[in-house]
C-alpha cells in the first residue's frame, strides 16, 4: 500500500492537495480515512497512559475506543494523538484530531466561545480530600480543626476556605508552590489533610510511602465534570460521540456487557435492549451509522461500569469507588436518555 | 696543598656525584600532593575537610539511594512500595528501557533502528578519529547516503510521491537553480559550466532522492507519532546540529556580505529568530502554523519541530561563527585577493578554516545548549526521553513513590554521558589543531 508523502516530509504541498480533503463533515472524513484521531492526555494515571507494551490504556482512551467502534465496527481503528494541556484546543479547532478525550473540565467558557462543544460527562470529578487511615474520619464534616495540604494560588484552596466557612469549621492551612511539595508534606506529616481534585487524590495516593493506610473521603465540593469535545457545527459526528456515551450508560443499565453482547442481540426479547443493539428500529441508521453500532462500541470497550472497573475502579490500583459516577438508579449522577 | 694531598691516601674517594635520594614522602607522591594543594595553611586544611566531607556525603547518599537501597528486579510497582524500598527502583526503569529507548516504535520493527544506530556509529566514530584514512568518502556517506538510508529505514519508505508533491518540490528546485542559472549566464558572477554542474547535481540530486524514496522495500511503514525516547532525541539534536552548522555558516558569510539585500535578509532572519524563545518557535509550529492550512491536512508534527530547531540554532551558530571571521584579520583577505583568489577560494581556503578552529568551544557549546533544548519538544506532545520517562510516573502498573526520582536519575545519567562526551570530543580536537597555541 502506497502512502501520500505529504504526512512526512514537504508540508508545503500539503497547501495544494489539502483542499479538496476539507468541507466535508467530520463523519463523513473520518469513515473516509478508516480512523478516528483521538487526542488525549501524555500521561494521567487511569484516563490516558502507554504501558510497557505500547498500547494506550485508561478511561479517555477507551472512550474513543468506543467512537471507533460504533463508527467502524472495530474499536482498534483510532490512532492517538497525546497533547499538551496548552495545545489541546488548538488541535481540535485546527482539525489535527476529531475528539478530544482529554480529562478537559466543561466550563461555560470553554462550551460557547472556542468554536468547540462538549459531548457529554465521562467522569464527574470534583474536590475532595485524603486524610490517613489512623486518623479515624469517615466524613469530611469531621475535619474541625484539621491541618491542611494545599498548592497555592489554586481555586482549591479558595473552594477549601469556603467549604470550610459554610460548615462552620475551623481550619489551618498548609500551602505550596508545587503539587509535588504538597504530596511530600503530607506523606511527611506535616498535615492531616490532602486535597486537590479526586481523581489527583487516587493518582498521588499511589506515590505515599504506604497507600493504604489513607483513605479519600466521599464528598466533592466543587465540580469539574471531565468529558470528550468535538467541533461546533458539525452536528452529526456530535450525535456520533454524544449517543456512543449514552449508549455505554444505558447499557450498563441494562446489563448489557462485551462479553454478552452477541447473545443479547440473539436473544433478548426486552424492546429497550433490541432498540439500544440495532435488533428494532433504525436508530443507527439516521446518525449514520450501521444499525448494530452501539453493540459495536459495547463490544470494544464494555459498558460503561466495564470501562470505568477496568481503568480506575476498586480492581485496579487506583481503587476508586464509583461514587457520583455511578448510575442514577443506583445514587449517582451518570443518566442517559433512553434509545427510543 | 698539603691537605690535598694527604686526602690521596684515603682509602675511598668519591669520584662522581651520589644518586639524588628520591624527595621525602612529604613533599612527594600523593601526600605531598595533598600537602600543596589541599593543607596548605590551616584555612585551606579546613575548607579541604568540609568540603571533602561533603563531597564523600553527596556520594555515600547517592550511591546508597541508587545502588545499596535499590530495587533491582520485579513485576510491578508492589515491588518499590513499602517501608524497605526508600531507594531507586531500577525494576521500573529495566520493564520500561524498551520504550524509553525507541518509543513506541512497534516492537517488531526495532532492529531498523539497531542498524540505524549501529551503522551511524560506524561511520561516525572512524570519522571523528583524524589518523584514519578516507575522510572524504566518509563525509559523503555521512550527509548524502546516511541520511537517506535512515529515513528510508525509520519510517519505512516508499512514499507515494504524486503529481502534486513533484510540482511543489520542482517549483523549489527551480527557485533555487533559475537564480543559479541567472547568475552564470546573465550577470556572469559565476562561471556558466560552473552554473551548470550546479544546476544539474541539484536537479539530479532531488529526482533521485524523489525516486529512492518511493521505491517499497517491503518495509512496514512507522508513523513520526510512533517515534519517542532517545531515539526522538537524538533525530531532534542531529538534525539540529547537523543543519545548523552549515545554514549558521552562510547567514555568518550573508551577514558580513557587502551586498544590501543578502545582509538584510541575514540579519533579519538571525535577529528574528534569536529574539524569540524556542519554546514559542515550537508552540508557533505546532498550534499556530495548523490554524494556517486547510482543514484536515496534517503536517507532520515531528517534521514542523525539525525544521523549527534547526532555524533556530542555525541563528545562534551563525553569531558564533561570525565572532570567529571577525577575528580573522583583513589583510589575509586582501592578501588573497591580490593573489587571485575568488571570494569563495578565499572563504573556503584561507578565512573559514582559521575562523571555525577559533571557535570550537563555542560551536560546541551551541551543540550541548542544542542538545538539552531537545527536552523542549515535549510541550507540543512529541515523547522525547524526558517526557517518556516521566510518563512511566502516570503508569498504575509502575507508579511509585521512587519512580519519578529513578526516571530522572536515569534521563540525567543519559543527557551527562552525550554532553560530557560532546564536551571531552571538542578538547580533544583542540589540543589537535593547537588552538591554544600552548606549543
Amino acid at each position: 500500500m502506497k502512502r501520500t508523502l505529504l504526512s512526512l516530509a514537504l508540508g508545503t504541498a500539503v497547501s495544494l492537495a489539502g483542499i479538496t480533503a476539507a468541507s466535508a463533515g467530520t463523519l463523513d472524513d473520518v469513515k473516509a480515512k478508516g480512523f478516528i484521531q483521538c487526542g488525549v492526555s501524555q500521561g494521567l494515571i487511569g484516563f490516558s497512559n502507554p504501558d510497557d507494551k505500547n498500547n494506550w490504556t485508561g478511561l479517555d482512551v477507551d472512550f474513543c475506543r468506543a467512537v471507533a467502534g460504533a463508527v467502524f465496527g472495530d474499536g482498534e481503528k483510532v490512532k492517538f494523538t497525546p497533547l499538551s494541556a496548552k495545545e489541546r484546543f488548538t488541535a481540535l479547532q485546527s482539525g489535527e484530531i476529531d475528539i478530544l478525550s482529554r480529562n478537559t473540565t466543561w466550563t461555560m467558557g470553554r462550551d460557547t466561545s472556542l468554536g468547540l462543544v462538549f459531548a457529554g460527562v465521562t467522569y464527574y470529578d470534583g474536590q475532595g480530600f485524603m486524610v490517613k487511615k489512623s486518623l479515624g474520619v469517615d466524613s469530611a464534616l469531621k475535619l474541625d480543626g484539621a491541618s491542611v495540604c494545599t498548592q497555592t494560588g489554586t481555586t482549591t484552596e479558595l473552594n477549601l476556605a469556603d467549604y470550610f466557612r459554610a460548615n462552620n469549621m475551623k481550619y489551618e492551612v498548609v500551602a505550596f508552590e508545587k503539587a509535588d511539595e504538597v504530596i511530600a508534606a503530607y506523606d511527611s506529616g506535616r498535615c492531616d489533610v490532602f486535597t486537590t481534585d479526586q481523581s489527583g487524590l487516587y493518582a498521588e495516593r499511589l506515590k505515599l510511602k504506604n497507600p493504604d493506610e489513607n483513605v479519600v473521603l466521599p464528598e466533592i465540593i466543587s465540580k469539574e465534570p471531565l468529558g470528550p469535545v468535538v467541533r461546533q457545527g458539525d452536528d452529526a459526528w456530535f450525535n456520533v460521540v454524544k449517543w456512543t456515551y449514552f449508549a455505554l450508560l444505558n447499557a450498563e443499565e441494562a446489563g448489557i456487557t462485551a462479553a454478552n453482547a452477541g447473545d443479547m442481540m440473539a436473544n433478548s426479547t426486552d424492546p429497550g435492549i433490541r432498540r439500544l443493539l440495532g435488533v428494532e428500529g433504525d436508530f443507527g441508521k439516521n446518525i449514520g451509522l450501521e444499525n448494530n453500532w452501539a453493540a459495536n462500541a459495547i463490544k470494544a470497550v464494555g459498558n460503561y461500569g466495564e470501562m470505568f472497573d477496568r481503568n480506575v475502579g476498586p480492581d485496579t490500583n487506583l481503587k476508586i469507588s464509583r461514587g457520583v459516577n455511578a448510575l442514577w438508579k443506583d445514587g449517582g449522577i451518570q443518566y442517559a436518555p433512553p434509545v427510543r | 696543598m698539603s691537605d690535598i694531598h694527604s686526602q690521596r691516601n684515603l682509602a675511598y674517594v668519591r669520584t662522581e656525584q651520589a644518586p639524588a635520594m628520591p624527595a621525602p614522602l612529604t613533599v612527594s607522591g600523593p601526600i605531598g600532593w595533598m600537602r600543596e594543594n589541599l593543607f596548605p595553611t590551616p584555612i585551606n586544611a579546613l575548607m579541604s575537610l568540609i568540603f571533602g566531607a561533603l563531597l564523600l556525603y553527596v556520594i555515600w547518599i547517592t550511591l546508597d539511594w541508587a545502588v545499596f537501597k535499590a530495587v533491582w528486579s520485579g513485576e510491578d510497582r508492589s515491588a518499590c512500595i513499602g517501608d524497605g524500598a526508600h531507594g531507586a527502583c531500577w525494576a521500573m526503569a529495566r520493564a520500561k528501557f524498551g520504550q524509553w529507548m525507541y518509543g513506541f516504535y512497534p516492537f517488531a520493527e526495532r532492529w531498523r533502528v539497531d542498524v540505524v544506530g549501529i551503522v551511524g556509529l560506524l561511520a561516525l566514530v572512524p570519522m571523528m578519529m583524524p589518523s584514519l584514512p578516507y575522510k572524504k568518502l566518509n563525509g559523503i556517506f555521512l550527509l548524502g547516503i546516511y541520511p537517506i538510508l535512515t529515513l528510508i529505514l525509520l519510517t519505512g519508505g516508499n512514499f507515494d510521491i504524486g503529481m502534486s508533491t513533484w510540482l511543489t518540490v520542482g517549483a523549489f528546485v527551480a527557485a533555487v537553480v533559475i537564480p543559479i542559472l541567472l547568475l552564470g549566464f546573465v550577470a556572469k558572477i559565476i562561471q556558466p559550466t560552473h552554473a551548470l554542474m550546479a544546476s544539474g547535481a541539484i536537479v539530479g540530486g532531488v529526482a533521485l532522492l524523489l525516486i529512492i524514496m518511493s521505491i517499497d522495500f517491503g518495509l512496514p511503514y512507522v508513523e513520526t507519532s510512533k517515534w519517542g525516547g532517545l531515539l526522538l532525541t537524538l533525530v531532534v539534536a542531529i538534525t539540529g546540529i547537523v543543519a545548523s552548522l552549515p545554514i549558521g555558516i552562510l547567514l555568518a558569510l550573508g551577514r558580513r556580505s557587502s551586498m544590501p539585500v543578502v545582509k538584510l535578509f541575514s540579519v533579519a532572519f538571525i535577529e528574528l529568530w534569536r529574539g524569540v524563545p524556542l519554546i514559542t518557535v515550537l508552540f508557533m509550529a505546532s498550534v499556530v502554523l495548523p490554524l494556517f492550512l486547510p482543514p484536515g491536512t496534517s503536517f507532520d508534527k515531528l517534521l514542523r519541530a525539525l525544521i523549527g530547531v534547526a532555524l533556530f540554532s542555525s541563528a545562534y551558530m551563525a553569531e558564533v561563527v561570525r565572532g570567529g571571521l571577525q577575528a580573522i584579520p583583513k589583510g589575509q583577505t586582501e592578501a588573497a585577493q591580490a593573489l587571485g583568489l575568488t571570494y569563495w577560494q578565499n572563504i573556503g581556503l584561507i578565512t573559514l578554516p582559521q575562523a571555525l578552529k577559533l571557535v570550537i568551544p563555542g560551536i560546541v557549546n551551541t551543540f550541548i545548549g542544542l542538545f538539552k533544548d531537545t527536552v523542549l519538544v515535549g510541550i507540543i506532545g512529541l515523547y522525547d526521553l524526558l517526557l517518556i520517562v516521566q510518563a512511566a510516573n502516570t503508569d498504575q502498573k509502575w507508579v511509585a513513590p521512587q519512580t519519578h526520582s529513578t526516571g530522572f536519575f536515569f534521563a540525567a545519567a543519559v543527557f551527562w554521558i552525550f554532553c560530557f562526551g560532546m564536551s571531552r570530543y571538542s578538547m580533544f580536537m583542540e589540543r589537535q589543531l593547537d588552538t591554544g597555541h600552548k606549543s
